[in-house]
């Protein structure tokens, strides 16, 4: 398991390509990647959004997101998981977020792969500032994000 | 008891404070103490850590229900709900 928190831009062919080559036992290697978008969240249906910054609590970030690769773990035979997430000011089209997952067939890779997405989504303390024409906001937790997680529980 | 504080995200900018070293009285014993403890301050702070404002809560890095007990020295946390991903 790796988990790394940090302001720089990973790239994703150099991450799977390790994960492979680490891992000959494994069949399958499912990946999320969480881009910066450009709608704002007030839904004008406008695109607005100039620049993200992703705040976090460093210490209990890294401390979290074991936690919920740890829960995974518990869950389906995983050979290996990356989790890397960005913090810092982001711009439309940047990555935050790579969830990889090494497994001996597909199925447990989806569903791991998505399990710690939705776990992420409400238990890793980052928090999201849109910068936009008419100032700075900070994004607010979505109740679909609760939804996701409850079919876990 | 001498315990720690952290505020992040739109608390930290709603109180103007990110983190503090404070000594609580005796009768302040849980997590969900410390945040009404707060509230007296007035202000930013009864307004920002009110009851039923969407408020969570970690002690020592752990996220945590208000019922959780403070230890000497713990860290205290209070942030929105996380939008991270």
């Amino acid at each position: 398991m790796t988990v790394k928190v940090q302001a720089e831009d990973f790239d994703l062919g150099r991450e799977v390509d390790a994960l492979r080559h680490a891992h000959p036992e494994a069949g399958a290697i499912a990946c999320f990647v969480g881009v910066v978008r450009d709608l704002n969240q007030v839904a004008t249906g406008a695109h607005t959004v100039s620049a993200l910054e992703l705040e976090h609590y460093p210490g209990m970030t890294e401390k979290a997101l074991q936690t919920i690769v740890e829960a995974a773990q518990g869950r389906w035979a995983l050979a290996d998981v990356l989790v890397i997430h960005r913090y810092g000011k982001l711009a439309p089209t940047d990555q935050i977020v790579l969830v990889a997952v090494a497994t001996a067939h597909r199925g447990d890779a989806f569903a791991a792969c998505e399990f710690i997405m939705d776990y992420l989504k409400t238990a890793a303390p980052f928090w999201k500032k849109e910068s936009t024409p008419d100032g700075t906001r900070w994004v607010e937790a979505r109740d679909t994000d609760d939804v996701a997680l409850a079919k876990w529980q | 008891m001498q315990i720690q504080l952290k505020f992040f995200a739109s608390v930290r900018e709603a109180l103007g404070v990110a983190d503090e070293t404070v000594r609580v009285p005796d009768s302040v014993v849980t997590v969900g103490d410390v945040r009404s403890w707060l509230c007296r301050r007035g202000g930013p702070w009864a307004e920002t850590l009110a009851e039923g404002r969407a408020l969570r809560m970690a002690c020592d890095h752990v996220m945590t229900a208000p019922a959780t007990r403070l230890t000497e020295g713990c860290e205290v946390a209070f942030f929105p709900p996380v939008t991270g991903g």
